[in-house]
This record gives structure tokens, C-alpha cells and sequence, in this order.
């Protein structure tokens, strides 16, 4: 059996909500069948925007959305068959756990035995059996949102959109949730589109994320291809930790560039530099760069250590570093790097492919 | 474990409870003196005229105290056939003593409350009495007028001799205590309070039902507007508010009066003929419609200040998990919105039940409620104590209403705002 790539298309949607500023541009994003997608992005992004076309709450300004091939802007929400989690779980407060889980399956015209055997089979998936009969008042947050989560799978619809979903739990909380979606997600194989603001929450959590920013997707990919190949500076700095350089491209052949800072030149990856005279902000994480470096790096610096931040398994390292008084190392926690100490003048190394020459700040 | 638990005791060796007790006393003191003068107000303005209406409604001293001796010799008389001698003189002898104090007129006016027919005889009997001779004064009474000879004036008195009565009570629907004591209803045609009930509960239950139609949908707007919409809509719900209800109540004269801008409308779109113009003041609808607009606030804030406090995404859920737009609404929305309802309801209802300026204005012959005819005793007939008792009636009602309430819908359930 193939998989339908285009479960999901957005094709060519633009957004607005007063006609002047287009929250969403020229947006053109597949997802496919059986799919963890997360978008991705801080608030006002446009990512919660694209979710409420998607379910229906919201109208594209331009452009059109297929769900499974069809058009489905003009078709009402409670037609497009959607399950949907609500940042505030959006339970109704008057009806009990089971009421709740009922109501899709109530619409639907159930009969009664086979929407209890439905209703059964959900509590247990997110093993809330015996809850039945609660009120949605008288559950912790967690299991609150276990039967939103419940609730829109019941009705075993092909698309569940998660809108923040775990925003209200506390930290421990929300990493469990998010594996326990993750499981169900992998067992029964449904497609799910989710939105956080939550880069973590994203990367543990997808198949693909969508990173948006200023109405646009930034990067579509993999969570590791997001993390290790940021495609612009946006990307990398919003995605885990990063160091930059701002410099212009000053050579640039057989798939390295140099790049000029203000005191030193550096090796780089050239990514989104075309030429020499580019401006380029270069971006290396924390984890690439090394403290005494073999000779092998094709980047040694000496650097001063400015502050230390001690995190338990691993030693946060702020250095001045080629001018740049924010550069961060994590160093962990082993008996080889005892001489960093503040104000101590140390090597510092890594490889020009970690670093990647973006586009300018 | 033991029944017996030990006693917990501060560092200081003081048992806990004591010690809590002697912390909150101050508190408690504190709190106590803020209401203080809240409570004096309440009980000087609320409870003392309330307790005051509820024994004027049910004294009937005044006759008791004007004829001590009377009473005393009628205990022995079974009212079969006329009172012995005895009866008489001693009513002579209390006849004549107010007749000192001068205050055989309000005996006259009294007596006839319970009797028509009293007035005249007492009157001629006080002319009378001046000239009577010393014994036989069943007799001599009994000469002065053939009603003094009628036993069921007598009758009439002896209804009299209790010092407290719950006539006013039965009269207020239409009921009185015949001379063999039976509770029975007044004439057919003399039947006026219980129509005025029956028109009071209507009334107070269509304008609540009215109330209700058009509030439900502007709180609606109200709660879920942007904010600088729904703030202008909400100063055009709370303006009449600021507006004297009398000047409102005119202004409902002006527009619905036979040749007012309503009817011209009408005649002008050749919805009536001008010599045909529709009747909209002075009976029912000029009250339904007043007392509608007059009241529709207080069904709106309640509603506003529930819906306020309802999700939106409670409704998208309900959308998105197949409810149409209306089942969503039905099973979600509505059932959430019952406490505002109730609120309003009750608010509105109770107001309505008791509403005297409007309908005494715009009401007319038809439209006028049980309040307007509490005001007419107390105003002129000045039978105060029949006006307390409708008062005490409608009081009750009110709290049977506010009971019922709680029964079906729970008072916990309100919510005012």
C-alpha cells in the first residue's frame, strides 16, 4: 500500500485577518499520510493560524487546502471529520469524562454499544479506565488532557491537530505526555498535525517539523537534519543552542569558505553564500567545538573564559572568543577538564564543516 | 489508634484551640464592627417595618379594646338567637365611654369593615343614648334601629372580639369568614384581588419570558465582541439604566399612545387605518412592553457576566468533533449559560411581581398589578392592615418562588455577575 504523500496540502494559502498584514505567505506545505508533523515557531509566526484553516475555524485569505484530495475551504468544521486538541483542553465542563468522549460518537449516531466499546477502548489508550464517570473538573491537568486527547481519537478520524496541547503542564508532566502521544501515535498510526512553541517538545516529538517564522515555513525537515542543517540563521538560533560570527566571505572554493571577522579569519561551510564579499552569519553549536583540540581542526582559536556555570552532568562555558564575548561551550563533567577556570586562556578548536556560513543576521 | 487524642499545645504551653480562638477573636471583632453599621441599617429599615406590617396585618385590637365588656359577656352567648340582656348593657356602658373619648366614630368605621350597615345605626344610636333610661337597655337599643335587632349584626361584633385576625388575609383572594365561620368565596362580581394575582403572575411571567428572547442573544454579542465594540453595546444596554424610570415610562406614553409615533408609523406604512389605530397604552401591552424594556437589563448583566466566562474554543471543540453549528450550541453552550439564566430569571421575575410605577402609568384598568391595588389601600381607602397583608402575600410568594427555585435549579447554581 503506498502512502498518500499529499494527505495534507496547503497550496499557495495566504492569510490575512485585517488586510494589511499577511499573516501567512504564499504557504505551500504536504503532509503525508500516518505523519507526526510539528509546526514549530514563536507566537505570532502564523503556525496556530495555519492549524484553524486546517480545522476549519479560519478561512484562507488565497489559496486552497486538500485534505485527502478535496478542497476543504468551503466545508464546515464539523464536516471535515478532524479530531482536535485545544490549548485549554476545552472539555465541557457539564458533561462527565464519558459524556465527553460520547459526543462525537452522539453525532455521529452511534449505536449505543458500539460507541461504549469505542469510548473503552480510548480511556484505555490513555489508561484513564475508571474515569468514566468523573467530572472533567475533579482531573489533574495531565489527566485532563489525557481525555482531550481521548476525545478526539474516539470518533477514529484520519487527521487529530494538537494545538499546544501540553502548554498548561509542568515540566516533568509535559515529557511524559509527549511520549505518551508520541506511543499512540505510533500505534494507531493516525496523522497528526501539532503546534508548539516548544523547540524540544518538537524535536522529541515529530517525523518532520515545519519552522515558521514572519508567516513563512523556514525549513521543512527531519528533527535531526533540523538540528545538525540549519538552512539560515533563524533556524539555527531559534533551534537549540548556537554561536555566531558575523564576517564577510573573503575566498570561498572546494566546498570551504574563509571568512573574515573583525580580528582573525575563519574556515566555514558555505551554506547560503554565493561569493566573495557576501556578508554571512556563521553558526556552530556548542557541542562541535572543543576545549585542546587535536591538530586536525582546521579552526584553533584561543579564546579567555569569561564565565563558568556549573550544570551538574556537564560545565556551561562562556569564552571571548575572536570578539565575540557570548560563545558558549558545554564541556562534560570529567576529570580531564579540571583547568578551566575563570580568566584562563584556552585552545578552542572544530571542524569547518560545523560551521555554517548562513545568511546575514 | 485511641479516641482520645492528645492535646496539642504551643511553645508557650497554651492549648492550640485556645490559642487559635484568642488569635481570630481580634479578626473577628474587626469584621464584625465593618458590618456593624450595615446590619443597624438593615434592622432599622428592613426587619423592624417588615415585622411591624406582619402584625398590622393581623392586629384587630382596636375593636377589642373598645368594647372590653362586651366581648367579656358575649364569651357565655352561643349566637344562636339574640345576646341576653346582659350583652346589651354592657355594650351600653362601652358605648358611652367612647362616646367620652369621642371615638365612636372609628368603632362605626371599623364594625362596618366587618358588616355593611353599621354606620348609620351606630350613629343614631349615639343620638339616641342620651335619653336612655337605667335598665332593660335591650330594649332600648333594640327600639333605636330594627338592625340592632337583627342578630347577625350581633353576630358581626362577636366576629370582632379576637385581638388578632386573619380576615385581611382571605380577603386578599377573594374569600371571607361567613357568620357560621365558614371560609367561603365572595360573589362572583366582587371578586377583584384574585384576577389581580392571576394578572400579576402573567404579566411578571411574559416580561421574564420576553426579557429572556431579547437578552440572551445581545449578551451573546456582548461577551463575545471585541472589546471596543462590545464596550459601546454595553453603554447602550446600561444607558436606559441611568435614565429616570419615570421619564422612560413617559416616554412609552409618548410612543405608544393612540395618535404617539408608533401608531403614526404604522398609519403611515398602511399597516392600520388612521381611524383604526391600535390600542397600546392603558391595558396589557403598554405594561408588557414598558416593563420589558425597563427590565431587560437586569436579564442581560447576569447573562453577559456567565457568557463572559465560557470558553470560544468549548464551542470550536463542539464544532470540531461533528456537532453542527447548532448541536454544538444545544449541548454545550446552553447548558453552560443556566446559571445566568436562572439568575436573570429570578431577578427579573421578582422585580416584575412587585413592579408599581409602570403598569400604575401605562397599564390602565387592565394592566395594573397587585402592587398598584397595595397602593390604593394605602393611599385611599387607608386600610392599612388589608395592605400589609397583600404585602406579607406577595412577600411569601416571592420567597415560595425564590424556594421552588432553589429545589429545581439550586441558589449555589446562580451567578449574578
Amino acid at each position: 500500500m503506498s502512502v498518500n504523500k499529499e494527505f495534507v496540502k496547503f497550496d499557495k494559502v495566504d492569510k490575512s485577518y485585517d488586510g494589511k498584514v499577511l499573516v501567512v505567505k504564499d504557504l505551500q506545505l504536504d503532509i503525508a499520510e500516518g505523519e507526526f508533523i510539528t509546526m514549530l515557531g514563536p507566537s505570532g509566526s502564523g503556525k496556530t493560524t495555519c492549524l484553524m484553516m486546517l480545522a476549519g475555524f479560519e478561512t484562507p485569505t488565497n489559496g486552497e487546502i486538500y485534505l485527502d484530495g478535496n478542497a476543504i475551504s468551503s466545508i464546515p468544521p464539523h464536516k471535515r471529520g478532524i479530531g482536535m486538541v485545544f490549548q485549554n483542553y476545552a472539555l465541557f465542563p457539564h458533561m462527565t469524562v464519558y459524556e465527553n468522549l460520547a459526543f462525537p460518537l452522539r453525532v455521529r449516531k452511534f449505536p449505543k454499544d458500539e460507541a461504549d466499546k469505542k469510548i473503552d477502548k480510548a480511556l484505555s489508550m490513555v489508561s484513564l479506565q475508571g474515569f468514566a464517570q468523573r467530572m472533567p473538573g475533579q482531573l489533574s491537568g495531565g489527566q485532563q488532557q489525557r481525555v482531550a486527547v481521548a476525545r478526539s481519537l474516539v470518533f477514529d478520524p484520519q487527521l487529530v491537530l494538537m494545538d499546544e496541547p501540553l502548554g498548561a503542564l509542568d515540566k516533568n508532566l509535559r515529557e511524559s505526555m509527549q511520549y505518551e502521544i508520541k506511543h499512540i501515535h505510533e500505534s494507531i498510526g493516525v496523522t497528526v498535525v501539532y503546534v508548539t512553541h516548544d523547540q524540544s517538545e518538537a524535536l522529541t516529538m515529530s517525523n518532520r517539523i515545519a519552522v515558521f517564522n514572519d508567516g513563512k515555513v523556514q525549513q521543512l525537515s527531519s528533527p535531526d537534519e533540523l538540528y545538525e542543517k540549519p538552512v539560515n540563521s533563524f533556524v539555527a538560533e531559534f533551534i537549540g543552542e548556537n554561536n555566531t560570527f558575523a564576517g564577510e566571505v573573503s575566498d570561498i572554493s572546494g566546498g570551504k569558505c574563509k571568512v573574515k571577522l573583525a580580528s582573525a579569519d575563519i574556515l566555514a561551510n558555505p551554506i547560503s553564500v554565493k561569493g566573495k564579499g557576501d556578508r554571512t552569519t556563521v553558526s556552530l553549536r556548542p557541542e562541535r567545538a572543543l576545549i585542546n583540540p587535536s591538530d586536525k581542526m582546521d579552526n584553533i582559536h584561543k579564546g579567555k573564559i569569561e564565565e563558568v556555570i556549573y550544570h551538574g552532568d556537564h560545565t556551561r562555558v562562556r569564552i571571548n572568543l575572536l570578539g565575540n564575548s557570548e560563545f558558549i561551550l558545554k564541556v562534560p563533567n570529567s576529570s580531564s577538564n579540571l583547568d578551566i577556570k575563570l580568566g584562563n586562556e584556552i585552545k578552542i578548536g572544530w571542524n569547518s564543516e560545523d560551521a555554517r556560513a548562513l545568511d546575514p543576521k | 489508634m485511641s479516641s482520645k487524642t492528645k492535646q496539642i499545645l504551643t511553645t508557650d504551653g497554651i492549648p492550640l484551640e485556645v490559642s487559635l480562638k484568642k488569635a481570630e477573636k481580634k479578626n473577628k471583632i474587626k469584621a464584625f464592627l465593618l458590618v456593624a453599621p450595615l446590619l443597624l441599617f438593615i434592622i432599622i429599615t428592613y426587619v423592624f417595618p417588615i415585622g411591624d406590617m406582619l402584625m398590622r396585618s393581623v392586629d384587630d385590637k382596636m375593636v377589642t379594646e373598645m368594647l372590653p365588656k362586651t366581648f367579656k359577656s358575649m364569651e357565655k352567648w352561643d349566637g344562636q338567637d339574640l345576646p341576653p340582656e346582659e350583652v346589651f348593657e354592657a355594650f351600653y356602658f362601652d358605648f358611652q365611654k367612647l362616646i367620652e373619648d369621642e371615638r365612636e366614630g372609628k368603632l362605626s368605621t371599623q364594625l362596618n369593615y366587618t358588616k355593611n350597615g353599621f354606620k348609620s345605626i351606630i350613629k343614631k344610636l349615639r343620638r339616641k343614648s342620651k335619653s336612655f333610661e337605667e335598665g332593660n337597655y335591650k330594649e332600648q337599643i333594640m327600639s333605636v334601629h330594627r338592625r340592632w335587632a337583627d342578630v347577625e349584626y350581633w353576630r358581626a361584633i362577636k366576629r370582632r372580639a379576637p385581638a388578632y385576625t386573619y380576615q385581611k388575609y382571605l380577603k386578599g383572594i377573594d374569600m371571607y369568614e361567613n357568620e357560621k365561620g365558614e371560609i367561603i368565596n365572595v360573589p362572583e362580581d366582587r371578586r377583584v384581588h384574585r384576577i389581580l394575582w392571576m394578572r400579576t403572575l402573567e404579566i411578571a411571567f411574559f416580561v421574564t419570558v420576553f426579557c429572556f428572547l431579547m437578552a440572551y442573544p445581545i449578551a451573546h454579542l456582548l461577551a463575545t465582541l471585541p472589546m471596543k465594540y462590545s464596550n459601546l453595546l454595553m453603554i447602550c444596554v446600561l444607558l436606559p439604566f441611568w435614565t429616570s424610570l419615570l421619564v422612560r415610562t413617559a416616554s412609552w406614553m409618548i410612543l405608544l399612545q393612540q395618535q404617539g409615533i408608533v401608531n403614526d408609523f404604522f398609519v403611515m406604512i398602511g399597516l392600520v387605518s388612521d381611524d383604526n389605530r391600535l390600542e397600546m397604552m392603558f391595558n396589557k401591552t403598554g405594561s408588557y412592553v414598558a416593563m420589558t424594556q425597563i427590565l431587560l437589563p437586569f436579564m442581560v448583566l447576569p447573562l453577559y457576566s456567565v457568557m463572559k466566562t465560557i470558553s470560544p474554543s468549548l464551542m470550536r471543540a463542539g464544532k470540531s468533533l461533528g456537532g453542527t453549528p447548532f448541536v454544538a450550541f444545544w449541548k454545550v453552550y446552553f447548558p453552560l449559560t443556566i446559571p445566568g439564566i436562572g439568575a436573570g430569571c429570578l431577578l427579573v421575575f421578582i422585580l416584575a411581581i412587585g413592579y408599581y410605577i409602570t403598569p400604575a402609568l401605562v397599564g390602565g384598568a387592565s394592566g395594573t398589578l397587585i402592587s398598584n391595588q397595595i397602593a390604593f389601600h394605602m393611599k385611599s381607602t387607608l386600610d392599612w392592615s388589608f395592605a400589609s397583608a397583600m404585602g406579607l402575600m406577595l412577600l411569601s410568594g416571592v420567597l415560595v418562588i425564590y424556594w421552588l427555585y432553589n429545589k429545581l435549579v439550586g441558589i449555589d447554581n446562580i451567578k449574578l455577575g
